[in-house]
């Protein structure tokens, strides 16, 4: 009889709806990137090693989605070379973490 | 030419068998030939169905080219133009091959204008079989948190593993089914357009929540034929003509109970 008791908690079905809308933006972003980022990131690491080293787990790979545009980013901690002779001929200007961007139109 | 219909729901218990048994009814009912295809991980729309003594050869004998399609085919006895092809209860499910169900799918176009496939629960590799090779799917879905997300996550697959060798995307319908217009209408259930605002896929149906379901699975006959008048038979035979490309209004399922019934409580209708 909720008309006598106007502050009464809010309906289930309405907390329900926002629960899943929140989870389901969530869920579907991740689905239609699933195997975008695990292959960037291998592809782009595979490119950078060749150069420099580079430790795995200090690459961060992540996607902004926008209406218009998303944005990638790739985040790559090169780490300061203890010998810096190897490197000389490469890449003078290695500094201790670098990182690209890269513009990607979204896929829909 | 035939139409391969999918029902899927990525989750279990929310209705696909029974209503891969009325649907297929209700459209043998307008005359079309239909075959009802159990693609289900355990068998059960023979019993659904009233079949189940019935069932001598299944789906992957077919597919393994053990027996002929017309062997395995079990024809309806209340509806002479509803055939039966049952899953196998006992067989490894690895069994059933890519190629193989392919062989029997363009088989069965070839004989029925209508070919409903029962998919299995979950979003592993039999309910993406039975979905490969459909023109249509329809998802059936509760208005329910965990059958929402379900479907939700159904729907992404259908996208991506249906067969894009066609270079079309999938026409999908919404089935709500279990619905309660009572508890809706409180507030305690998500109502019709929260679903369909979520999902946002065209709704071919709402399935009222009904006994009449129950007793015609104990009878062991699809709702459409066991009480045709009653309130979801009535919505699965729309549901079927708009399937057809009829142009059907919606009726939405409404509280009847009369005041005085609310007023003491009594259980709705």
């Amino acid at each position: 009889m909720s008309w006598f008791m106007p502050f009464r908690r809010r309906k289930s079905a309405s907390v329900a709806r926002e629960r899943l809308q929140i989870l389901l933006t969530h869920e579907r972003g991740a689905d239609n990137h699933s195997n975008l980022i695990p292959l960037l990131r291998e592809e782009v690491l595979a490119a950078v090693a060749k150069y420099v080293t580079v430790d795995v787990d200090k690459v961060q790979v992540k996607i902004d989605r926008g209406k218009e545009i998303s944005l990638l980013e790739i985040d790559i901690e090169i780490p300061c070379d203890p010998e810096p002779s190897s490197l000389k001929r490469r890449d003078r200007t290695s500094r201790a973490a670098r990182s690209q961007r890269l513009a990607v139109s979204s896929a829909h | 030419m035939a139409q391969v219909v999918v029902v899927t729901s990525g989750k279990g218990g929310v209705g696909k068998t029974t209503t891969s048994a009325a649907l297929g009814a209700a459209l043998a009912q307008t005359g079309e030939r239909v075959a009802v295809v159990d693609f289900a991980g355990l068998r059960n729309l023979d019993l659904v169905m009233g079949a189940e003594r019935r069932v001598v050869y299944d789906l992957i004998y077919v597919t393994q080219g053990t027996v002929k399609l017309s062997q395995a085919l079990i024809r309806d006895k209340r509806l002479e133009t509803l055939y039966l092809l049952a899953a196998s209860q006992t067989r490894d499910k690895d069994a059933l091959t890519d190629e193989g169900v392919a062989k029997v799918i363009a088989e069965l176009r070839e004989t029925f204008d209508w070919v409903i496939c029962d998919s299995p629960a979950g979003i592993e590799r039999g309910s993406t079989l039975a979905m490969r090779h459909a023109d249509v799917a329809v998802v059936v879905t509760n208005p329910e948190v965990s059958s929402v997300r379900d479907s939700d996550r159904i729907i992404g697959l259908l996208d991506a593993k249906t067969d894009s060798a066609r270079g079309e995307h999938m026409d999908k319908h919404l089935l709500i089914t279990r619905y309660n217009p009572v508890r809706a209408g409180r507030g305690d259930m998500l109502n019709v357009d929260d679903v369909i605002d979520i999902l946002s896929l065209p709704l071919l149906g709402i399935i009222p929540e009904s006994d009449e379901v129950l007793r015609a699975s104990n009878l062991g006959s699809p709702v459409t034929i066991n009480n045709p008048k009653s309130a979801p038979a009535r919505a699965y035979s729309d549901a079927a003509r708009r399937l057809m490309g009829e142009d059907i209004p919606m009726d939405f399922p409404t509280d009847r109970s009369g005041i005085f019934s609310k007023l003491f409580g009594r259980k709705a209708a």
